[in-house]
């Protein structure tokens, strides 16, 4: 291993920035924010940069490592031997300080999701083959760097008929949960903006807990919608069987 | 210079710390009672050390162990506190801890389940039965997520990324808290009704830990400075395993998850060693008595290539291992290059929790400050001298929400805001940008890395009275210097700045530690004197409080409150409760 790192890091604020060069020692098994802490410590104290666990828990230190949405906190620092290694905010939210972003629009987003409404009080009985995959979604450790990496949120307009991949898997951890009594079919189809994915499953690819966002959760919501708003047959049965995802509802807006 | 400004915001009930206490607080104190509730935390919702934890959350529903009840748990708990615990606070928490897991579930954790689709429970060091609730092994990420979303449904408003800088306490009343904003420096004043503390503990206080950069102690340091008291101050936890390899994560958290489902802590010899120390519940002992069999192992030259135990789930098959605890998976093949379900792995006791805190009722959380309320890690009484794995979590729910129900109710029979002395807001300003222009160059950072340091040769896990000592002299000179810390760059999102104010927290709580540290002239549960290497039946009745004038700390005795006959009697039996009962309920090895 070399003896040090040359780190390129991305300073300013929203009235602009650029790359400032450190230099820092190379130490065993060392990740990208070690490298960062040791240039808060030592070369530059008011460097901004945000983490909490430094064990991959938080999800509050994401930014973009050569190009790559990453956990700071997560990234070794050996896979970069000899090459330099560029930190850059995320690149979706807008610019606090250095590597801080404004990350306010998804706390926004995440208000707009409905709670869990329990058909029975607990204690439930729920099988675990029956919450497995509601499970997996649990993971979330709201990085938001499945949100930096969606191109329909890149592109900030994006942001007003997208809810994001984050609130795709939070919306079905409650709607698959097997005591939910809540419809929010209507809102991923209208608020939510569930069609707006085109499954290019870039969320799923940068997703540091490994959680299959587009397959396990995504294209079953848009199976769901697609029932809903599109299959007259499964209409048809729906409204005969009663179920509580009944297109009738009055909480459903018409469909556009 | 031109007049600092300040913002000012009014509320009710003020919550600081939104960690799975403060947030279960601000659920309770809002919900249905038209009160308006604010919370603020100094990092992002959702990120509070709370995150971190692991292994469960414990509440004695018996869903695997049919005897277990709150009296076993009760009993397990003073224990394993080695009887200092506030009793009334202990039998509380037993009794409603399963009501606020349940709670949990029907806001949306979904916990693992048993064959007969209810709640699964793991088992856990010193807990009779099979009791820690968990979901694999990021409970606190499951309990956090599920407040945090409870709570932004609930009408409150939510103050992300302010650190508070003081407590403010007119005539023996708590009427605001004083800070900034961290993105921008500005001031802001919440002028409050009631207050809940809520802001974890402090074990960033030692080098080797396994707790986020938040734990700095700042409530019980405001509170402390305010008038508040603190209790138990040398009571702090070091977990036995942390990682130890590679340096960068030395300290980080393996999950006693590991040892609950199975895994052995062998030395370098390949002695499972654990059976020199406690050879009834061996890797299940109590994390005191682990933490310092692993030590002692490393000192008589029986330690692992970097200085610790091994620790082996190997033997489980990866597939369990995998399901029951990817996290720890994960961070080994990551961080350490290491695959845990094929080879054992070394670690290491890491500072863990902190038992000590704010002194408070067991009914309602109250500190001796009027209007002023603490509840989570950095309130005291429920865990004496040592901490069972899992009572974190569901103390964080049982007392955040008497937290809240209190400052509830002390807000509702209280008039209007207090008015603020403004000359004070104005000394705090000045005292907060100070840093910005003192002439020295000391940098908080290398001072709190050699508090760290010095807190651990001299007060860590293994004390003594000349440890002890020589340690306060040091710790007195170093916040001397530590008074020309100095800072550059703007208020605009300042890490150093802030790094400032934590340091001086911790500068504080740390000379606390070794006062009441030196005063205790025994061995008891988390704290380990060489010179005094007994526990002894006369140190069983005193409970260490200090309080402080500005100046100097002053140490007073207080008795414990000896348990009425009821609960004494559960400690009659030779055995736990559940297990005298039945003979068929078995002791929780796996
Ligand atoms: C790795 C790890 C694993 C653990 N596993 C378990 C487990 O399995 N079971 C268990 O029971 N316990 C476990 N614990 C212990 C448990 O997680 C903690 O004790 C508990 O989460 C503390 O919660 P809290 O609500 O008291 O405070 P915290 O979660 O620490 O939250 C503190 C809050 O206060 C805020 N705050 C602090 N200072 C200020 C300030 N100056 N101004 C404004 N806001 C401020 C912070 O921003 C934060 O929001 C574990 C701990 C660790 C470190
Ligand atoms: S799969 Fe959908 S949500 Fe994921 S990145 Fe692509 S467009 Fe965005
Ligand atoms: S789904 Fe994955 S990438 Fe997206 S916020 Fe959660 S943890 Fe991060
Ligand atoms: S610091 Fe918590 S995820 Fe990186």
């Amino acid at each position: 291993m070399s003896d040090e790192f040359k780190l390129m890091v991305w300073r300013g604020d929203a009235s602009g920035g650029a790359e400032v060069e450190y230099h820092v020692p190379a130490e065993t098994g060392m990740v990208v924010l070690d490298a960062l802490h040791y240039i808060e410590h030592n070369l530059a104290p008011d460097l901004a940069v945000r983490w909490n666990c430094k064990a991959a828990h938080c999800g509050s230190c994401s930014a973009e490592v050569n190009g790559e949405p990453k956990l700071l906190c997560k990234t070794r620092m050996d896979q970069y031997v000899g090459q330099t290694v560029t930190v850059r905010p995320m690149k979706t939210f807008p610019i606090i300080k250095d590597l801080v972003t404004d990350v306010s629009w998804n706390y926004k987003v995440a208000k707009e999701v409905p709670l869990l409404a329990p058909t029975a009080p607990a204690p439930f009985n729920m099988q675990q083959i029956d919450v497995d995959r509601i499970q997996e979604f649990h993971r979330c450790i709201e990085c938001f760097l499945c949100q930096d990496t969606c191109h329909v949120l890149r592109d900030h307009a994006g942001q007003n008929k997208y809810f994001g991949p984050r609130y795709m898997i939070k919306i079905a951890e409650f709607e698959m949960h097997p005591m939910d009594g809540v419809d929010r079919v209507p809102l991923l189809a209208h608020e939510g903006g569930v069609g707006m994915c085109n499954v290019t499953k870039c969320c799923t690819e940068v997703c540091p807990q490994h959680i299959r966002i587009t397959d396990n959760a995504i294209i079953p919501l848009k199976e769901r919608v697609a029932d809903r708003y599109y299959d007259p047959i499964k209409i048809l049965l729906r409204r005969l069987g009663g179920k509580k995802d009944d297109v009738s509802e009055p909480k459903t807006h018409a469909v556009t | 210079m031109a007049q600092e400004m300040y913002e000012t915001l009014d509320y009710d009930v003020l919550i600081i710390g939104a960690g799975g206490a403060g947030l279960r607080a601000a659920v309770e104190a809002s919900e249905g009672t038209g009160l308006k509730v604010g919370v603020v935390t100094k990092s992002l919702l959702g990120k509070a050390h709370t995150v971190m934890a692991e292994g469960g959350a414990a509440a004695s529903f018996g869903n695997l162990d049919a005897p277990d009840g709150w009296e076993t748990h009760f009993y397990d708990t003073m224990r394993s506190g080695h009887f200092i615990n506030n009793y009334r606070t202990v039998e509380i928490f037993a009794k409603e801890a399963p009501d606020r897991v349940l709670e949990l579930e029907s806001w949306g954790a979904v916990f693992d389940r048993t064959p007969e689709g209810r709640i699964m429970q793991r088992p856990f060091g010193a807990h009779t039965f099979r009791r820690l609730c968990h979901i694999g092994d990021h409970t606190g990420l499951e309990l956090i997520r599920t407040m945090q979303y409870k709570a932004i449904h609930t009408n409150i408003d939510v103050f992300q990324e302010v650190t508070m800088t003081k407590m403010l306490v007119q005539n023996g009343r708590v009427v605001g808290a004083f800070g900034y904003f961290r993105a921008d420096g500005r001031f802001v004043l919440f002028r409050a009704r009631a207050i809940v503390l809520a802001t974890g503990g402090w074990g960033r206080i030692y080098k080797v830990t396994s707790n986020s950069w938040e734990s700095t102690g700042d409530g019980a340091a405001l509170a402390f400075r305010a008038g508040a008291d603190l209790m138990d101050m040398e009571m702090v936890q070091f977990h036995p395993t942390g990682m130890v390899w590679p340096p960068g994560v030395r300290g980080l958290l393996v999950t006693e998850g590991v040892r609950g489902e199975g895994g052995l802590l062998r030395n370098s010899e390949g002695e499972r060693f654990m059976k020199t120390y406690d050879p009834e519940r061996m890797e299940l002992s109590s994390r005191d008595v682990v933490a310092r069999s692993i030590f002692r192992e490393v000192q008589a030259g029986r330690g692992t290539p970097h200085g610790g135990a091994w620790l082996d789930i190997s033997h489980k098959g990866a597939d369990y291992v995998k399901k029951k605890l990817p996290g720890m998976y994960e961070q080994f093949l990551t961080l350490a290059d290491l695959d845990i379900t094929k080879q054992p792995f070394e670690v290491a006791p890491t500072c863990h929790y902190t038992m000590g805190g704010l002194r408070v009722d067991a009914e309602t959380c109250a500190t001796n400050i009027a209007g002023l309320f603490a509840a989570g890690e950095v309130a005291c009484g429920l865990h004496g001298a040592n901490r069972l794995g899992g009572n974190s979590l569901s103390d964080l729910l049982v007392f955040g929400r008497r937290a809240g129900m209190g400052a509830r109710d002390y807000a509702k029979a209280t008039g209007q805001h207090a008015a603020i002395d403004e000359s004070e807001l104005r000394q705090e300003m000045d005292r907060v940008l100070e840093p910005f222009h003192r002439q020295g160059s000391v940098n908080p950072y290398h001072v709190h890395e050699r508090l760290q340091e010095l807190m651990t040769n001299y007060a860590g896990i293994m004390r003594s009275g000349d440890t002890l000592q020589e340690g306060l002299d040091k710790l007195l000179e170093l916040k001397d210097e530590a008074r020309s810390m100095s800072i550059g760059g703007s208020r605009v999102y300042n890490p150093g700045w802030h790094a400032v104010f934590d340091v001086e927290n911790m500068l504080l709580l740390s000379e606390g530690i070794i006062r009441s540290a030196l005063e205790r002239k025994e061995s008891r549960g988390a704290h380990w004197r060489t010179d005094f290497p007994d526990e002894l039946p006369e140190w069983q009745t005193v409970n260490f409080v200090e309080s402080f004038d500005g100046q100097t700390i002053r140490l007073r005795r207080e008795p414990v409150n000896p348990m009425p006959d009821y609960l004494a009697q559960l400690f009659t039996y030779g055995k736990a409760p559940g297990l005298a009962k039945s003979e068929a309920g078995k002791e929780s090895q796996v």
